[in-house]
């Protein structure tokens, strides 16, 4: 019943881990997987190995998390044999990658093709280094050399997965469906935000801005979904804000065909993902609904 | 608890040893929370944010001890009395405390000592407590005194011999169980030294609470940073403390651990 499709793979269950949450290590991600998750989505990563921000590298305020965490990474040689313990019966793997340049993007394709289901592109962190992340998906030219790089050297699906922070998400939607993404997720981090400790007068990321995540973020993700399902072709996993089985469904009707956790760990912990399976499927049996494909983008009517 | 920085003043340092310093805040549990042994708080001192251990639980107040081992800890250690810092938490799963008449071994190794002491403070309560404490060499000794001004059996322990039991803290447990045995056992300390007490406690049927150490980022269990292998649990979160049961499962455990990259070593 609860069974869903992105591009021609299949999930057991529409609910995935989002990258940079508990991603790190095959071990992690395992624990994920045996508590309900039909697929994961590694902690973005890239050729050489990334130490990330100083700490703080997270602070909690209203409504959720602001981090900037910095992308640390152990690089590709490292990450792969990461990669290669995690279980794929019955599960889906997507590795998330980063870089500046196409030919990183393509580099690291050609290293991962072998021993992933699909690729995510992290063209969208708002804590990136200058020419990383939201620099590239901020820019629809950009956006379009490296998807289509990373499309011509991919032999799995893969996704772009874009920032709400820009004037018109549909139009950089289009432009990487266009450049051959197989699917969108949507949304990465919201601003940059920024807490200010007023005792001290200083921000206390030590990056100073980072990526709001968590509940306070999830109309603004459910709003890009809708807009995005009405522009473009290709399968949208939804992702932010996402705490219960209520938040699925609306991310479902609003367009996604699966959707990505990851704040709502730190407050429901690995738990999170069996309990919204089980209370989703209670939701479809009261209200009649036998699979997760009938429901996609039905807040949009008439279809 | 706690999830972004509060400021608190530094009433009282101390100078433990000639590399450890422990620091005093007033710490109002009933605004910021009831703090348990084993627990930590994430310190931040403005230019970066380190884990530390609680040394010191009292009504209102709480202390860490710090050993200087590299640039934050060195920067902690210029610290004046009247100086700022920023803490949150407190973080992860305490130490079991739930004893009653039994006979209980605290064993903790360098600034090890610093959780199992605010641990002991609360064993000592109702329970007989031996404390081994061990150390490179005299000096390096922490919170003796303390420890037996609470009540607790104290076995000192050297590598130098300079006082106390002369060699490891391994060596001294060796000893200890020959004409004792115990209900459970704690142990906080070097890993390498963690894993050699580990494996004498299991031939002899001890089972025992562990408090590990990882890199560490968020803290709030999100970044996957101190997940362990092979089971993935947290350290923030599962940990720092576990028990001999889940110590067994957890692969890694004095053999490596990852830097602030994910790189092994």
């Amino acid at each position: 019943m609860l069974k869903t499709d992105i591009c021609g793979v299949q999930f057991r269950n529409p609910l995935m881990l989002a990258a940079g949450i508990m991603g790190s290590t095959a071990s992690s991600m395992n624990w994920v997987l045996k508590s309900g998750a039909a697929g994961v989505i590694s902690k973005s990563f890239s050729l050489k190995p990334h130490p990330g921000y100083k700490n703080p590298t997270t602070v909690a305020v209203d409504g959720g998390i602001i981090n900037a965490i910095g992308l640390s990474n152990p690089g590709v040689d490292n990450f792969k044999e990461e990669l290669k313990q995690i279980n794929r019966d019955n599960n889906v793997v997507i590795a998330s990658i980063y870089g500046a340049t196409p030919d990183e993007f393509t580099q690291l394709v050609e290293e991962i093709n072998p021993i992933v289901d699909m690729i995510e592109l992290n063209i969208s962190c708002p804590h990136a280094m200058e020419g990383y992340g939201a620099s590239i998906g901020q820019d629809c030219n950009l956006s379009h050399t490296i998807v289509s790089a990373s499309k011509d050297a991919s032999e799995v699906p893969v996704i772009a997965k874009l920032t709400p922070n820009v004037t018109d998400i549909t139009e950089i939607a289009k432009t990487c469906e266009n450049a051959g993404a197989d699917a969108l997720s949507l949304i990465n981090t919201v601003g940059p935000g920024m807490k200010i400790n007023i005792d001290v007068a200083k921000p206390v990321l030590f990056n100073k801005f980072g990526g709001m995540s968590g509940k306070a973020i999830k109309p603004i993700a459910i709003s890009n979904v809708y807009s995005v399902y009405e522009a473009v072709d290709v399968p949208i996993i939804g992702v932010g804000g996402v705490y219960t089985f209520e938040d699925v469904v609306e991310f479902i009707f609003a367009g996604a065909r699966a959707v990505q956790i990851g704040t709502a760990i730190m407050d429901e912990g690995v738990e999170v993902f069996s309990k919204i399976n089980n209370d989703l499927e209670e939701f479809m049996k009261n209200k009649g609904y036998s699979s997760i494909d009938e429901m996609v983008g039905l807040a949009h009517g008439g279809e | 608890m706690i999830n972004a920085p509060q400021i608190v003043e530094i009433k009282e340092i101390v100078s433990e040893t000639p590399t450890i310093k422990t620091f005093k805040f007033d710490w109002d549990s009933n605004k910021f929370g009831e703090v348990n042994p084993g627990e930590f708080l994430m310190i931040w001192n403005f230019s970066d944010e380190k884990p530390m251990s609680i040394s010191n639980i009292s009504n209102n107040e709480l202390s860490i001890s710090v050993k200087n081992i590299g640039e934050f800890t060195s920067q902690l250690h210029d610290l004046k009395v009247g100086d700022e810092i920023g803490v949150r938490g407190s973080y992860g799963n305490g130490f079991n405390t739930d004893f009653d008449a039994k006979k209980l071994l605290v064993i903790g190794g360098g600034v090890g000592m610093a959780p199992v002491t605010a641990l002991t403070h609360k064993l000592v309560e109702n329970n007989e407590v031996d404390v081994l404490v061990a150390a490179t060499t005299k000096d390096e000794l922490l919170f003796l005194e303390d420890l037996e001004n609470v009540g607790a059996n104290v076995h000192p322990c050297t590598d130098d011999g300079s006082f106390g039991f002369k060699g490891y803290a391994s060596d001294c447990l060796n000893s200890l169980l020959e004409d004792s045995t115990y209900d459970y056992a704690f142990v906080c300390g070097p890993e390498i030294m963690m894993i050699g007490i580990f494996n004498i406690l299991e031939d002899a049927g001890i089972l025992a609470d562990y408090s590990l150490e990882r890199y560490m980022k968020c803290a709030l269990g999100v970044c996957g940073q101190c997940c362990v292998d092979n089971t993935g649990w947290r350290i923030c979160m599962e940990g720092p403390v576990f028990n001999s049961e889940k110590i067994r499962l957890i692969e890694e455990f004095g053999k490596y651990r990852r830097d602030a990259s994910g790189v092994k070593y």
